[in-house]
C-alpha cells in the first residue's frame, strides 16, 4: 500500500509542480501521514459503529430496543454520545498526580492503534510489514496494563487500585498463554510476519490448530477486559474499577481505548485464526470486515449471557487450563511439523488431523478437570435440624 | 404452632426461678428486669421450652416506664411464648437491662434499634451504638417525649 | 515465602451499584480476601414507626407499603392481620382469598428481582435481569387492574381488601398461570446449569442451621440451610391451611441453594395461586362499614402477628391505647435481621463474593431502615 499511495502522489506533484523537485523524504511523510489518517479513522468510525451494535445487540438479547432515537436505527447514538463527552467537564482529583493522570489514557489508546499498523486488510494492502508482527502484536498489548495502573495509582482511590491489581494480575497471567498459542502457527508458517501467516492460511487456521484457537480466543478476551474476565471494571464490584476518578473526554479515551480493544483483538483473531483477508469473489477488506464483525458478535454474544468469574478462577483458568493446553498444542504441532515437511497443500490437513485427534480431546479434559464438582445429590433434602422433635411442657403435662 | 399460655408458662418459671414473674395474663408473662436474662436463659435451654429462635425484641414507651418485649419460637417444641419486662420507672435517664446477646445472636442489631431509638441501655452488649441514626443525634425519637418538629433539624456539633 | 501485606479499608457505598439502596458496608481486605465487615445501615431512615403513631390504621398500610417496596402486598398483609386480631374483625372469604392471590404474586414478583439482581451481581449484564423484570411486569400490571398502583398498592384494609377484581384481572391472571411455568424454565436453563454461576456460588457463605437459627434468620435462608421453616405451615395465617404446598428445602446453605430455593419457591406460590383461584367464591370482599367503621378503635392491649415474608419472617408488633391511631408500631424487619450474620459469612471470602452473598441474603434497604 505504501508503495501504491507513493506513487501517486509523486505523479500528482509531478503533474502539478512541474519544476520543483521534491525531496523523496517530504513524500514519504506524506503518505506516511495519510496512510496513519485512514488507518486511525476507520477504527474510529469502526469504535462507532461498535458502540451503536453492542447496545443495539445487547437490547436485542434482552427483550428491549435499545438505542433508537438519533439516526435510523439509532445508528448516530454514539456519535452523539462522542460530542456530548467532548463538552463534558474535566475534572482532576485534587490528590491525584496529575502528570501521570492525564498519560494514563494516552497509554491505552495509542497502542491499540498501534496494533493496527501491522494488521494486513488485504493480500498487500498494510501499512508496515515488518517481519516480525506477531510479536510485535504480543509485545504492544502489554502496554495496555501500563497504563491502567497509571491511571490507578495516579487517581489516588483504593478502588481504582484494587482494579489495577486485578488487571495487572490477569495480565501477566493471560500473556503467557497467548503468546504460546501462537507458537504453532508460527512453527507452520515459519514466519513471524502476520502478512506470511494470511497468505500462508489457504485453509483457516482455527481449523488447523482449534486448541491455539480457543486459548487465543479465551485470553484476548481477559486482556481486553470483556465478560466473563471483566473484573478490571467489574461494575457491580469496583463500581467503574480504574476509570472511576475520570470524566469527561479522558474517560472518553479510556471508553474508546477498550472498544478499539476489542476490534483490534478481534482483527488479530480474524488475521491469524480465520484466514484474514483470504476470501473468494470480494476483495479481501470485505472479508476481514465480515469475519471481524462475526468475532465482535460473538463476543457481545458472550457479554449478554454469561456472569463474570471470580479473581482466583480466572487466574486458576489461565495457570492450570491454558497454559498446559498451549503446551500440549506445542507438542502435537511440532511433532507433526516435523513429520510433514514438504510444503504441498496435504501438508495443512494432516498437521489440522493431528491436532484434532491428538491435542483437541485435552481440551474437554482439562475443562472437565476445571469444572465445579456438582451437588452429589440436588435432591437430597437432609433435614439436619431437630425441628417439632419435642413436645411442648405443657401439652405434655395436660395429657 | 401453640402460643403457651402465660398463666402456664409463669407457673413453670416461677417454679425454676423463684420470685421472677411480676405478674402474667393470658398472652405474655411479666418478669422482673433483674431476672430477665437467667428466664431467657432457662427458656432457651431447657428441653420442653427450647425457645432457639428469638423472633423479635422490641420495647414500648409507657410514659411512665418502659417494656421491653420479647417474642420467642421454638422449632424444637413449635410453639410461641412472649415474655414482658418493665424498666425505667420515673424516667431514669439511662434505663438499663441485660442484653440478651450472648443467647441469641440475632437480638444484636435489634437492641441496637431499641437502644438508638428508645434509649434503652442494654448491658453486656458488645456493640452498642446507634444503627438507625447518626452518632449524636439529639435524644430517642420513638419516646413518647420527643418532640418531632424542632429537635430533629439541630445539627450534631451542638450536642454533647 | 510470605509476603507482607497491609489491610486496606474501603467504604463501599451509600452509593454503589449493587447495594440494593443505599447501604454502606466498611470492609478491610487483606489483598482480595475479607477480613472484616461493618455493615452502616441508616440512609433511608423515614421513621416510619414513629409516623404510625400519628396515623390512624388504616392510614398505616400506606406506610408498611414503603417499607419493603419490592414486596408491598405481603407488609400489607400483614400489617392488616395485625390489626384484625387487635380488633377481633372477622374477614370476609373472598376478601383473603383476593389478599392470597395478591401475596402470592407479590412473593413471585419479589423473589423475580432477588434471583435477577443476585445474578446482576454476578455480572451478568443485565440479560437475566431483564428476563425475571419481564415476568415482574406481568405481575405489576395486574397489580395495577387490582387497585390502580403497582408498586405502592395500598391494596389490603382490615377484613378484606380496598376493592373487587375486575374481570380483567382474572383473565390476565389465568393466561399468567399458563405461561409462567414456562418462563421459569427459560430463566432456569439460562441459569440454573451456568458453570460460572455454579463455580461462583457454590460453597460460599455457607450457614448452619444452628447458626442461623440462633441469629434470628428466617425465610429463604434459613430453609437453604436445611430448615423446613415456613410460617405459611407451621403457623398458618389466613387460609393457607386449606391450600396445599411444598416447603423447598436445601441443606447446603451456600448461595447457590438460596438461588434454586427461590426459584423452587416461585412454583410454589404458584401452586397456592392457582388453588386460590379455583377456591375463591363470589361475596363481599370486605365487612360493610357498620361492622368496620373507617376509623377502628382496638381495644386496650398488644399483639404480634408475623407472617412469612419474602425474605423471612415479617412482625408487626401492635400496642393499642384505645384511640384511632396505634400507640406503637414496630416491624420485625427480615431484611434487617437476616443482615446479623453478614460479618461472619463474608469473612474469609473474596472480594467478588461480597456482593453475591448481598445479593443471595436478598435485603431491601427500605426496610432495613424502615
Amino acid at each position: 500500500m505504501f508503495e501504491f499511495i507513493y506513487n501517486i502522489l509523486d505523479f500528482l506533484f509531478d503533474l502539478v509542480i512541474k519544476d520543483i523537485k521534491f525531496e523523496s523524504y517530504i513524500l514519504t511523510g506524506l503518505t506516511g501521514i495519510i496512510i496513519a489518517f485512514a488507518v486511525i479513522n476507520g477504527v474510529l468510525g469502526g469504535v462507532l459503529a461498535l458502540i451503536w451494535g453492542e447496545r443495539r445487540l445487547l437490547g436485542r438479547f434482552q427483550q428491549r430496543t435499545g438505542p433508537n432515537r438519533w439516526g435510523p436505527q439509532g445508528i448516530l447514538t454514539s456519535t452523539a454520545d462522542a460530542v456530548k463527552v467532548m463538552f463534558k467537564e474535566d475534572i482532576v482529583p485534587e490528590e491525584a498526580d496529575r502528570y501521570i493522570f492525564n498519560v494514563a489514557p494516552l497509554l491505552l489508546v495509542i497502542p491499540v492503534f498501534i496494533i493496527f499498523s501491522v494488521i494486513p486488510f488485504g493480500i498487500s494492502l498494510y501499512a508496515v510489514d515488518i517481519n516480525v508482527s506477531a510479536l510485535f502484536i504480543l509485545a504492544i498489548t502489554s502496554i495496555s496494563g501500563l497504563s491502567i495502573i497509571c491511571a490507578a495509582w495516579a487517581s489516588a482511590n483504593r478502588i481504582a487500585i484494587f482494579s489495577a491489581l486485578r488487571s495487572v494480575a490477569m495480565l501477566i497471567s493471560y500473556e503467557i498463554p497467548v503468546g504460546l498459542s501462537l507458537v504453532g502457527i508460527l512453527l507452520i508458517c515459519e514466519s513471524m510476519s502476520v502478512m506470511d501467516i494470511v497468505i500462508y492460511q489457504k485453509i483457516p487456521f482455527i481449523l488447523i490448530q482449534p486448541v491455539a484457537a480457543i486459548v487465543f480466543f479465551l485470553g484476548s478476551l481477559a486482556e481486553i477486559n470483556r465478560t466473563p474476565f471483566d473484573l478490571t471494571e467489574a461494575e457491580s464490584e469496583l463500581a467503574a474499577g480504574y476509570q472511576n476518578d475520570y470524566s469527561g473526554m479522558k474517560w472518553g479515551l479510556f471508553y474508546l481505548g477498550e472498544f478499539a480493544a476489542a476490534i483490534a483483538a478481534a482483527t488479530v483473531f480474524s488475521t491469524l485464526f480465520l484466514g484474514g483477508p483470504n476470501g473468494p469473489v470480494l476483495p479481501g477488506i470485505f472479508w476481514l470486515t465480515i469475519k471481524v464483525v462475526g468475532v465482535l458478535f460473538f463476543i457481545i454474544w458472550i457479554r449478554a449471557s454469561w456472569p463474570r468469574f471470580r479473581i482466583d478462577q480466572v487466574l486458576n483458568l489461565a495457570w492450570k487450563g491454558l497454559f498446559e493446553l498451549t503446551l500440549v498444542n506445542i507438542i502435537v504441532t511440532s511433532i507433526s511439523v516435523i513429520i510433514w515437511t514438504d510444503a504441498d497443500s496435504n501438508r495443512l490437513i494432516f498437521i489440522g488431523l493431528a491436532n484434532w485427534i491428538f491435542a483437541f480431546p485435552f481440551v474437554l479434559l482439562i475443562f472437565k478437570m476445571l469444572k465445579t464438582s456438582n451437588y452429589k445429590n440436588e435432591n437430597k433434602k437432609s433435614i439436619s435440624y431437630p425441628i417439632g422433635s419435642d413436645n411442648p411442657k405443657f401439652i405434655k403435662e395436660k395429657i | 404452632m401453640n402460643e403457651w399460655n402465660g398463666k402456664i408458662l409463669a407457673d413453670e418459671i416461677n417454679t425454676h426461678i423463684p420470685n421472677s414473674v411480676v405478674s402474667s395474663d393470658k398472652d405474655s408473662v411479666n418478669v422482673e428486669k433483674e431476672k430477665i436474662y437467667e428466664v431467657l436463659k432457662f427458656l432457651k435451654d431447657t428441653s420442653g421450652f427450647s425457645f432457639d429462635l428469638l423472633s423479635s425484641v422490641t420495647a414500648v414507651d409507657y410514659i411512665d416506664h418502659f417494656e421491653v418485649v420479647y417474642h420467642l419460637k421454638s422449632l424444637i417444641t413449635l410453639s410461641k411464648a412472649t415474655i414482658k419486662t418493665k424498666l425505667g420507672f420515673g424516667r431514669e435517664d439511662q434505663p438499663e437491662i441485660d442484653s440478651v446477646y450472648s443467647l441469641w445472636k440475632g437480638a444484636d442489631f435489634q437492641e441496637r434499634e431499641i437502644f438508638d431509638l428508645m434509649g434503652i441501655y442494654f448491658t453486656n452488649h458488645p456493640n452498642l451504638k446507634r444503627i438507625l441514626l447518626w452518632d449524636g443525634f439529639p435524644g430517642h425519637p420513638l419516646r413518647k417525649d420527643f418532640v418531632t418538629n424542632s429537635q430533629s433539624i439541630i445539627p450534631s456539633e451542638d450536642l454533647s | 515465602m510470605s509476603i507482607k501485606s497491609e489491610p486496606i479499608t474501603i467504604n463501599l457505598g451509600p452509593q454503589h451499584p449493587s447495594t440494593h439502596g443505599v447501604f454502606r458496608m466498611r470492609v478491610t481486605f487483606d489483598g482480595e480476601t475479607i477480613i472484616d465487615v461493618e455493615p452502616i445501615f441508616g440512609y433511608l431512615h423515614r421513621g416510619s414507626e414513629k409516623l404510625a403513631e400519628e396515623r390512624t390504621y388504616t392510614q398505616v398500610v400506606t406506610l408498611t407499603d414503603r417499607m419493603d417496596y419490592v414486596s408491598s402486598m405481603l407488609n400489607n398483609q400483614g400489617y392488616i392481620l395485625a390489626v384484625e386480631k387487635l380488633t377481633n374483625i372477622q374477614p370476609e372469604p373472598r376478601g383473603v382469598w383476593l389478599r392470597m392471590i395478591a401475596s402470592e404474586l407479590q412473593r413471585i414478583a419479589s423473589h423475580l428481582v432477588a434471583i435477577g439482581f443476585l445474578i446482576q451481581d454476578l455480572g451478568a449484564w443485565g440479560t437475566p435481569l431483564t428476563y425475571s423484570m419481564r415476568e415482574r411486569e406481568k405481575i405489576l400490571q395486574m397489580f395495577e387492574m387490582l387497585c390502580g398502583a403497582r408498586i405502592t398498592n395500598s391494596y389490603m384494609r382490615p377484613g378484606g381488601v380496598f376493592m373487587d377484581a375486575p374481570q380483567q384481572f382474572w383473565d390476565s391472571l389465568s393466561s399468567f398461570i399458563d405461561e409462567f411455568p414456562a418462563a421459569v424454565d427459560e430463566l432456569e436453563r439460562l441459569l440454573t446449569s451456568n458453570e460460572i454461576i455454579f463455580s461462583r456460588t457454590k460453597g460460599v457463605a455457607i450457614l448452619t442451621p444452628e447458626q442461623a437459627i440462633n441469629a434470628s434468620i428466617t425465610g429463604p435462608i434459613l430453609r437453604s440451610t436445611g430448615v423446613p421453616w415456613d410460617l405459611r405451615k407451621n403457623d398458618p395465617y389466613d387460609y393457607y391451611e386449606k391450600v396445599d404446598f411444598d416447603i423447598p428445602v436445601h441443606d447446603a446453605g451456600d448461595n447457590y441453594s438460596r438461588y434454586l430455593l427461590r426459584v423452587q419457591e416461585m412454583r410454589e406460590s404458584l401452586k397456592i395461586v392457582k388453588q386460590c383461584v379455583d377456591f375463591i367464591e363470589p361475596g363481599p370482599v370486605r365487612p360493610h362499614h357498620d361492622q368496620v367503621p373507617f376509623l377502628i378503635r382496638p381495644p386496650k392491649g398488644d399483639c404480634y402477628v408475623a407472617i412469612e415474608g419474602s425474605k423471612g419472617e415479617l412482625g408487626f408488633y401492635l400496642v393499642s391505647d384505645g384511640s384511632i391511631s396505634p400507640y406503637r408500631w414496630h416491624v420485625r424487619s427480615s431484611s434487617l435481621i437476616n443482615l446479623t450474620l453478614l460479618r461472619e459469612m463474608l469473612v474469609g471470602t473474596l472480594f467478588g463474593d461480597l456482593f453475591v452473598t448481598f445479593g443471595g441474603i436478598d435485603i431491601n434497604m427500605g426496610e432495613v431502615d424502615r
